[in-house]
């Protein structure tokens, strides 16, 4: 039986409109903290596996692997480059925890990150719309909210999931994320707020919609026979899954499920031996609101249809029966897109550790992270365990 | 013989009033409507242009005709409001209706009679075997500079016309010309909107061609007035089409038919397309049809045209001139400014 | 100075004009955009060029109010994704509607519009878009 792989630090850079920071600065910050929290050398680190979507076209700057080992100061070691769209920081993640387990690599260092801040907002809603199917999706004049929009207009359809619903999502991120020093929007929103927001595309609102972030993302992940040398609970990942979906939403079997994330998650939860109900919290990737809905349908805390319901009833609050987004998710704790896939992960770490101040699921000792990248064509799943 | 095997037009849903525009200049929209005779015109929306037009009103000739559009060896789009200075309307345009690759393409300008310069070269071509169909189209999204009193008029439009000989639904008998060197209306290369020559362009313009124009095919066919049930002139106003109908001793009904102008306003290139359209969908097998295009610059195509029996087994499929018509859309001025892009985002 | 994107534009003329995708005579899939490989059949599949009927329905729909450079002067506008008669989806501009009547089932023709230019002095990109089926389509 192959031997689990650990976690033993964790670190991220604030998220936000970091004027002052550029895309290096920020890198740096996530890693440095994350190998100061676990107590490892520079000399340790193996390799380093640098998850983000676009810095050539926010930034001008490829080659981020050769990037992040250089600004590290950390030598000749292997750096990878690993692109998923908005599930970059779960791939970097995933093909870390392959490269250890194969035994390829002992300890590495994991980073995400993403400046969006540099190019105008125009600029950027464009890149963000290339995660999608640029050539047949937006060329054509279908912006990536559009895209959610249609998501949510067929789920409302089908569903009878309302308005209210969509902006339920972000008050209980906001909430949560009150107690997240490193979340881009440390407020609460009332309800009004929300629901009276600008409108992206109809259904889709300014406050349903993640926003523009600068940020990155760190961890020191090693084999579980290293990862007794740092700390004598670290944590471990119980389960990595990956799957893949059509690029274009309008290929897909059914646009209000997605798939690739049903998939995976059930994979996952098969692999580490789990049930969904033995997940104590979890991190689902809520760009915009209606994804947060729909992927707790299909990750099966719910049937399909019943995200809203479940929402309403409070399940999905940090005291409810499945805890989502203690972070305050994509919406709140911000989104720039490389780091979040690895920021979920930094998130459930100190959640199962117990230092979640503020924002704390009691007694958490399994966790999910749900990382999806466009509108569902890549999903990455993982379980976290003590 | 050679003829017309099939026809089609596209006019866009857009219409703005005449007396919105002449609230704008601080001018007496009753006063200008009536004077002009022009009551609305239409306008293409932001995604259009003559290329757009043409490809659709082309599909519709196609489908009317009935014809493999592989078999057209020949495509000419007149406009004075081509999407490209350089780069054929005709070649998009073609490969949106399915022609193949072996094929002859120009594009034509003058002024408004560019589409009909093409009907005769497409009846050349036809009528010496060098090609079995023709396509020629007149289409604009004419500039009306602000404030100018072709503000009312300049509008968007466009007819095709499939020229063959194979069972045509209306034969041309004979087409005959006028050019001289007139410089009533221009555009200069770079300039946004046409300059003219205000009353310059009808009397030693208009008038004198059509009227020359008319003559000359009278003579050469040996026709009168009392030989032909439509008129169609070209109309750059609902006035001077009825003025030189008149001076030709045109009676008032012959004309009425053809007269699309004051609901859509003057689609330059496509206006007297347009116009022979309307009569094709309603004309009877047998009836006669004489058509005088006016270009500035100047010149006027005339056509004698016999409607014939074919004619009754093509209508009903494809949308016709007053369906076209009645499909309308009002904007106010300023989305109208924002559509022909004379405010710019 | 070499032009932006004339060959990737170049390629999908035919596509983007007549929707000409293509059909998979091993198990009478409709795909469009073409494609390499039937997902379904794979090395077993053979694929034949099909030009869609242009006929279909809306599936779902969005307004957008946010939107990009090259589309402001048409803002709002509605997108949608619309199934052709022959099960293939796709995403275009529904046109020739006011806003408040597009609805989920409503039946769409394709038509030739501008979709967008490279700059005031680039390539200009035809392609569908789609607009209700009314007298002025042909239909009723």
């Amino acid at each position: 039986m192959k031997k689990r792989v650990a976690i033993v630090g964790v670190g991220m850079s604030k998220f936000g409109e970091l004027w002052d920071k550029s895309l290096r600065d920020i890198t740096l910050e996530a890693g440095m903290y994350a190998i100061f929290d676990s107590q490892v050398s520079g000399k340790d680190i193996d390799a380093i596996c640098i998850g983000n979507m676009s810095a050539g076209r926010f930034t001008g700057q490829e080659h981020l692997g050769a990037l992040a080992a250089d600004m590290g100061g950390l030598g000749h070691i292997p750096a990878y480059s690993v692109e998923a769209a908005c599930a970059s920081g779960g791939a970097a993640v995933r093909q870390a925890y392959m490269a250890i387990r194969s035994g390829e690599h002992d300890l590495m260092l994991v980073l995400g990150c993403e400046k969006m801040s540099d190019v105008n907002q125009s600029e950027a809603m464009r890149t963000v719309g290339v995660a999608a199917d640029w050539e047949w999706e937006g060329l054509f004049g279908a912006t990536f909210p559009a895209l959610y929009a249609f998501m949510a207009r067929r789920h409302m359809y089908e569903y009878g999931t309302t308005e209210t619903h969509l902006a339920q999502v972000a008050v209980k991120n906001h909430k949560n994320a009150e107690h997240n020093p490193w979340a881009q929007f440390q407020k609460a929103v009332p309800l009004e707020v929300v629901m009276n927001s600008g409108m992206l595309a109809d259904p889709i609102r300014v406050l349903h919609s993640s926003p523009i972030s600068d940020g990155a993302a760190g961890l020191i992940m090693c084999s579980e026979e290293r990862a007794k040398q740092f700390t004598d609970t670290p944590v471990y990942i119980e389960a990595s899954t990956q799957a893949s979906d059509t690029l274009a939403l309008h290929d897909r079997r059914d646009i209000c499920t997605m798939d690739a994330a049903a998939f995976s998650s059930r994979e996952a939860l098969k692999r580490a031996g789990l049930t969904i109900d033995d997940i104590d919290v979890f991190e689902i990737h809520d760009s915009f609101t209606i994804g947060e809905i729909i992927l707790t349908e299909d990750v099966g805390l719910t049937q399909k249809g019943q995200g809203g319901r479940i929402l309403e009833e409070g399940l999905t609050e940090i005291g409810g029966k499945y805890p989502v987004n203690p972070s305050g998710g994509l919406k709140a704790r911000g989104h720039p897109i490389g780091a979040t896939g690895v920021a979920q992960i930094v998130e459930l770490v100190l959640q199962l550790r117990g230092d979640a101040e503020g924002r704390q699921v009691d007694g958490a000792e399994q966790a999910m992270a749900v990382n999806i990248g466009g509108t569902g064509a890549t999903s990455i799943v993982h379980i976290l365990g003590r | 013989m050679v003829g017309i095997i099939g026809y089609g037009v596209y006019i866009p849903r857009y219409r703005i009033k005449t007396a919105d525009i002449a609230a704008v200049w601080g001018e007496d929209g009753e006063a200008v409507g009536q004077g002009l005779g022009v009551f609305e015109k239409s306008l293409p929306g932001p995604d259009e242009d003559v290329a757009t037009i043409s490809a659709e009103a082309a599909r519709n000739a196609v489908k009317y005709a009935r014809i493999d559009p592989r078999e057209i060896g020949a495509v000419y789009i007149g406009s004075e409001s081509h999407p490209y200075a350089v780069k054929p309307t005709g070649t998009i345009v073609a490969e949106a209706i399915g022609c193949s690759e072996n094929m002859t393409c120009a594009d034509f300008e003058f002024a408004c009679k560019a589409g009909t310069a093409g009907i005769q070269s497409c009846m050349g071509l036809v009528m010496s075997k060098m090609v079995k169909i023709g396509l020629a189209i007149g289409a604009d999204t004419a500039q009306g500079r602000p404030g100018d009193a072709l503000e009312y008029s300049a509008a968007a439009g466009g007819a095709a016309y499939l020229i063959g000989e194979e069972h045509p639904v209306a034969t041309i008998e004979m087409t005959s010309s006028v050019t001289t060197d007139t410089p009533d209306f221009w555009r200069r290369e770079g300039e946004d909107f046409p300059s003219h020559g205000a009353r310059f362009t009808g009397e030693p313009a208009y008038f004198r061609h059509v009227e020359q124009s008319a003559t000359n095919l009278f003579k050469t066919m040996g026709t009168t007035v009392d030989d032909y049930d439509y008129f169609v002139f070209h109309m750059p106003n609902g006035k001077f089409p009825v003025a030189v109908g008149k001076t030709l001793g045109v009676p008032k009904e012959k004309l009425e038919d053809s007269l699309v102008v004051r609901q859509i306003g003057n689609t330059y290139s496509g206006s007297s397309m347009i116009g022979l359209a309307r009569v094709l969908d309603i004309a009877k097998p047998g009836a006669r049809i004489f058509m005088v295009s006016y270009g500035s610059g100047a010149g006027s195509d005339a056509f004698s045209i016999r409607v014939e029996d074919d004619i009754l087994a093509h209508r009903g499929e494809v949308p016709t001139v007053d369906d076209y018509i009645s499909r309308k859309t009002y904007v106010s001025y300023a989305i109208y400014a924002k559509y022909r892009r004379t405010i710019k985002a | 100075m070499a032009e932006h994107g004339v060959a990737q534009i170049w390629r999908k003329i035919k596509s983007m004009y007549n929707i000409i995708g293509n059909r998979c005579t091993t198990c009478n899939t409709y795909y469009f955009p073409p494609r390499p490989v039937c997902p379904k059949c794979r090395r077993k599949g053979h694929l034949e060029e099909y030009k869609f009927k242009g006929l279909g329905t809306v599936h779902t729909f969005a307004i957008v109010r946010q939107v990009p450079e090259d589309f402001k002067t048409q803002a709002p506008y509605v997108m949608a994704q619309v199934e052709l008669d022959e099960g293939a989806k796709l995403t275009a501009q529904i046109v020739n509607c006011d806003i408040e009547d597009v609805c989920i089932g409503m039946r769409v023709r394709s038509c030739f519009r501008r979709i967008t230019e490279f700059g005031h002095g680039g390539l200009i990109v035809y392609g569908y878009k789609f607009e209700p089926t009314m007298k002025v389509t042909g239909h009723k």
